[in-house]
């Protein structure tokens, strides 16, 4: 261990998660740095939205566990939760409340006081670019506001733990440069994991890539060794050959 | 605490900023005026006090109160409110204990809204003002336990439609407890200790003292026990969706 840099903030220990007959997650460890930006690539429904759910303990997992930042989310939920910021998919929002409100509640809930929570809400509200808007019910906004919102919600208490579901989803091609321009401005001083199933992101802002499927994980490694896999160069054709083939084993061994 | 406060200050206010606060007290102060004068016969009673206000109370309840407790976790689940929620570092029962003091203050609203009443029985007699004061306090713990109820069913799914309507149902199985309708149900087959049980477990037998101006500290620790008992379940209810 020598400094931060080598510390594994997120520690994912054989994460498994069964819903009823669904095995959506299967024996899933990693871990993730400080400074990293993890990418989480997938198929849809490959597990990577409930892999999330279970590190900010929306979910409770099967068996295994999570660690983050040295706490257990089995044993000490609430502090894990302190330390992550979080971004849940589609980010929902209590449309009635105004964006000023809205990041208030957030604010009071994470202990953030007085001067103190002024000052960052007022930080946020610039850096994220909601000036506009602030006092405009979240339910009147445009997707691209929306999801603002939610972004400038989870970096609220500048948390060390960064995890975001497919946040650029939905968004025109400027607003989806300018949250990767975020994310990776925040990124030194955080562990990051966000999720995709757009391949350009992955070369735009991640430092590592963890492809998973039927809730497995398939690949783990440089965005740079993931491009090396493939004949053509492009992250798509890798993407494809490592998921169809794996799809084609699954089906093979489930008929023999 | 601090928690609790911004749940409950989030909550509240949330109340007024959609029109369902203010069709809920318009409509409750105008049944309750209707019950009293009509069907309570207020005026012809010829009698200065409040007893045909608070006898419609507990039926007003039955149906305004799920459909105030309705919206409390049904809505979050329906709009995935509920992820931001349980993500951030709220421990689940100070969220169940924000959200219901928020419904509950709500109702103490609507109810403290309904003075002109009180005006009007004093201006026209001299009533004993200790008795509307105890009923307004039952009037008060008895929506808390059906607020209670209704936070906790609202808990179990995704459509406050559903959680309006099992809360309806339970809420009128605590008021009739103490009921033939019930208890025929159980003659016969249970023990009769059981039978008291069940009957003592009616929302109307309870009410009934504490509207005759005798607070019995059993009652209101009846209806403190049964809202904490609800808010338990509600907690049990949130955490085991968890493991789902």
């Amino acid at each position: 261990m020598t400094g931060n840099a080598e510390k594994a903030v997120i520690d994912v220990k054989s994460l498994d998660k069964r819903f009823g007959p669904i095995h959506a997650v299967r024996n899933i460890s990693f871990t993730v740095r400080q400074g990293e930006v993890l990418g989480f690539l997938g198929p849809n429904g490959a597990g990577k939205s409930t892999t999330m759910k279970m590190i900010t303990g929306f979910l409770e997992p099967t068996a295994g566990t999570v660690s983050v930042c040295g706490h257990d989310i089995l044993e000490d939920p609430i502090k894990v939760k302190e330390k992550i910021g979080y971004l849940p998919e589609g980010a929902p929002l209590y449309g009635e409340m105004t964006v000023k409100t809205f990041l208030d509640f957030i604010a009071d809930v994470r202990g953030l006081k007085n001067v103190e929570k002024e000052n960052r809400i007022e930080e946020v509200i610039q850096k994220i670019h909601l000036e506009s808007v602030r006092n405009q019910t979240i339910e009147t906004l445009s997707k691209g506001f929306k999801r603002r919102v939610g972004i400038a919600h989870s970096i609220l208490h500048d948390p060390e733990v960064l995890i975001m579901d497919e946040p650029t989803d939905g968004l025109d091609p400027n607003q989806k440069h300018e949250v990767r321009t975020l994310i990776k401005e925040m990124a030194p001083a955080k562990a990051t994991i966000i999720s995709t199933h757009i391949l350009e992101e992955v070369d735009a802002v991640c430092t590592r890539a963890i492809i998973i499927a039927s809730g497995q994980i398939l690949f783990d490694g440089t965005p740079a060794e993931l491009q090396a896999k493939s004949d053509t160069g492009r992250l798509d054709d890798v993407f494809r050959q490592i998921t169809t083939k794996f799809y084609q084993e699954q089906g093979e061994s489930a008929q023999s | 605490m601090n928690n609790i406060k911004a749940i409950f200050q989030r909550e509240f206010s949330s109340y007024f900023s959609t029109p369902v606060a203010y069709v809920f007290i318009v409509i409750f102060l105008f049944l309750t005026g209707v019950f009293t004068f009509y069907l309570g016969a207020f005026y012809e009673r010829n009698q200065a006090d409040l007893e045909p206000f608070f006898r419609f109370h507990p039926w007003l309840y039955l149906f305004l109160i799920p459909a105030i407790a309705m919206r409390l976790w049904s809505e979050e689940r329906k709009t995935g409110t509920i992820e931001l929620l349980m993500t951030l570092p709220i421990p689940v029962h100070q969220a169940v204990i924000g959200k219901f003091l928020a419904a509950w203050c709500f109702t103490t609203v609507a109810i403290v809204l309904t003075f002109p009443m009180w005006i009007t029985v004093n201006y026209l007699g001299s009533p004993d003002n200790t008795v509307i004061l105890a009923s307004y306090i039952g009037s008060l713990f008895m929506a808390g336990s059906f607020l209670a109820i209704g936070s906790c069913i609202s808990a179990l799914t995704k459509s406050q439609v559903i959680a309006f309507v099992i809360s309806v149902v339970i809420c009128f199985l605590f008021l009739l407890s103490g009921f033939p309708l019930v208890l025929d149900f159980f003659h016969g087959w249970a023990p009769q200790v059981v039978v008291n049980a069940i009957a003592s477990f009616s929302f109307l037998t309870h009410f009934e003292s504490i509207k005759k101006g005798v607070i019995d500290i059993r009652d209101l620790i009846y209806f403190l026990a049964l809202i904490c008992f609800w808010l338990y379940a509600n907690v049990v209810v949130i955490e085991a969706r968890k493991a789902s």
